[in-house]
């Protein structure tokens, strides 16, 4: 098991949550946006909270896009939370004309008008992509509907299905913010870090 | 299914909690982290911290007590009070914070909220609206600021629907009549608020019982923030959520 985490500084919101949970897990947590980091880190985090191509934008100022891809595509201890699971995709309707990573393909859309948005609160997490299943806490309003070829998926119902984690050797994204779900949240990321070397590349 | 969200609020002042009926006559009632971690472990599915310190020192007292939450808290933690500046709100999220309320700034600016919004999400700004009936014959809410001393002639719905417009992801929505009352929510002004908007609602001030907080989300609340009942330790939030469950409301157990 790693003894340190890089976490992807996206200098707004969640970082403190994300820093909170890994010392709690008895792990030193390190902000970063280097790009030998990116490569090197045993575990990398790449967090997310704000618009898509906000995310994105960062990203690509400090050279992370390529890094971050090829790391993620050859299935290497990622976590990517909220925004990070959805800038895997190639688009979102978000921010219309931004290139995600387009690891995986197809894009982010919003939730329907029928439900209330953003989905702030807990959901249910079936067993599977994520472990075994619980209730886990969501802060979004666009999401992932169609199932990424090649990853194990676990689905939640907010109008309709939509992707709540999905899992790819050493790569675990979530739509839901582990940090902030509680002790599932940190069961979860706990043997995502003790499996995630273990991880078949892709 | 999303679940319906139960959130105890801290008020802190000087970094110490207290609650107060109507604002005043506050008592101590606790250190903060640790009340934080155990409503986590009875299994509250938020926190709210309320920073009601009237100094510059208090305030900066609050940051370290919003870092010393984040360290053991592991669910989502709103702070609002004394948010004056968008500086305020980004030291409140870099101490720990995954949310900001944003109150009388708001009132006095409106658009505060989407310069937040623009630079940290929708998903992080929550507008607090603290409402009074209109009274004297007249239907409606009013908005009122200053621990309830200025009623505003700006009408309480129509601020909830602006807020959302200008970038607010969420409504933590104060009766100023019922809090503290404990006689139950002011659920014709949650019906009101939840048919003019799209992004979630709190209801807040006033619980005093499980059948309160039903009858929130009934009114269209997506999540009941009590404080009183449980410091005082009458409930938990776990027996809560049991009265809550058979009742046929959707919790998180």
């Amino acid at each position: 098991m790693p003894r340190e985490v890089a976490i992807i500084d996206t200098s707004v919101a969640n970082n403190a949550s994300v820093r909170a949970l890994f010392e709690r897990l008895g792990l030193q947590a390190r902000l970063t946006c280097d790009v030998e980091d990116a490569i090197e880190a045993d575990a990398l985090v790449l967090p997310g909270v704000g618009a898509f191509g906000a995310g994105m934008g960062l990203l690509d100022e400090c050279g992370l896009r390529e890094p971050i891809r090829e790391r993620v595509a050859q299935g290497r201890p990622t976590l990517c939370v909220c925004l990070g699971l959805q800038m895997l995709f190639e688009q979102s309707e978000e921010s219309p004309g931004v290139t995600g990573l387009g690891v995986c393909a197809g894009g982010v859309t919003e939730f329907p008008n029928s439900v209330v948005r953003p989905q702030f609160g807990w959901n249910l997490v079936p067993a599977g992509a994520a472990d075994d299943g619980g209730y886990a806490y969501f802060a979004n309003t666009y999401r992932v509907t169609q199932a990424p070829e090649g990853w194990d998926v676990s689905w939640s119902e907010h109008g309709g299905r939509f992707v709540a984690a999905m899992r790819r050797g050493g790569v675990l994204a979530c739509q839901f913010h582990p940090e902030l779900s509680g002790a599932y949240g940190a069961k979860l990321v706990d043997s995502w870090l003790r499996t995630a070397e273990v991880g078949t590349p892709c | 299914m999303l679940t319906q969200r139960i959130i105890p609020c801290l008020d802190i002042r000087d970094g110490r909690v207290v609650k107060g009926v109507r604002f005043q006559g506050l008592r101590d009632a606790g250190d903060p982290a640790e009340l934080a971690q155990s409503y986590e472990q009875q299994g509250a599915d938020e926190l709210v911290v309320l920073d009601v310190s009237a100094t510059r020192e208090g305030r900066a007292a609050a940051l370290h007590t919003i870092e010393d939450i984040r360290r053991v808290l592991g669910i989502p933690l709103t702070v609002g009070g004394g948010v004056r500046t968008l500086d305020d709100a980004l030291a409140l999220l870099a101490a720990g914070a995954d949310k900001v309320g944003v109150n009388t700034a708001a009132v006095e600016r409106p658009l505060i909220l989407t310069e937040l919004a623009d630079r940290v999400g929708r998903q992080c700004v929550v507008l607090s609206v603290d409402a009074a009936a209109n009274g004297e014959g007249q239907p409606g809410w009013c908005v009122v600021t200053h621990a309830g001393t200025q009623r505003l002639d700006l009408d309480a719905v129509l601020w909830a629907e602006q807020g959302q417009s200008l970038g607010a992801g969420e409504i933590l929505l104060t009766s100023w009549d019922r809090d503290g009352t404990l006689s139950g929510y002011d659920t014709a002004l949650l019906r009101e608020v939840c048919r003019s908007v799209r992004i979630p609602v709190v209801a807040s001030g006033g619980a005093d019982s499980a059948a309160h907080m039903h009858e929130a989300f009934e009114a269209g609340a997506s999540a009941v923030l009590a404080a009183s009942i449980f410091h005082d330790g009458r409930h938990t939030v776990a027996s809560i959520k049991q009265e809550l469950a058979g009742q046929g409301v959707e919790v998180r157990r």
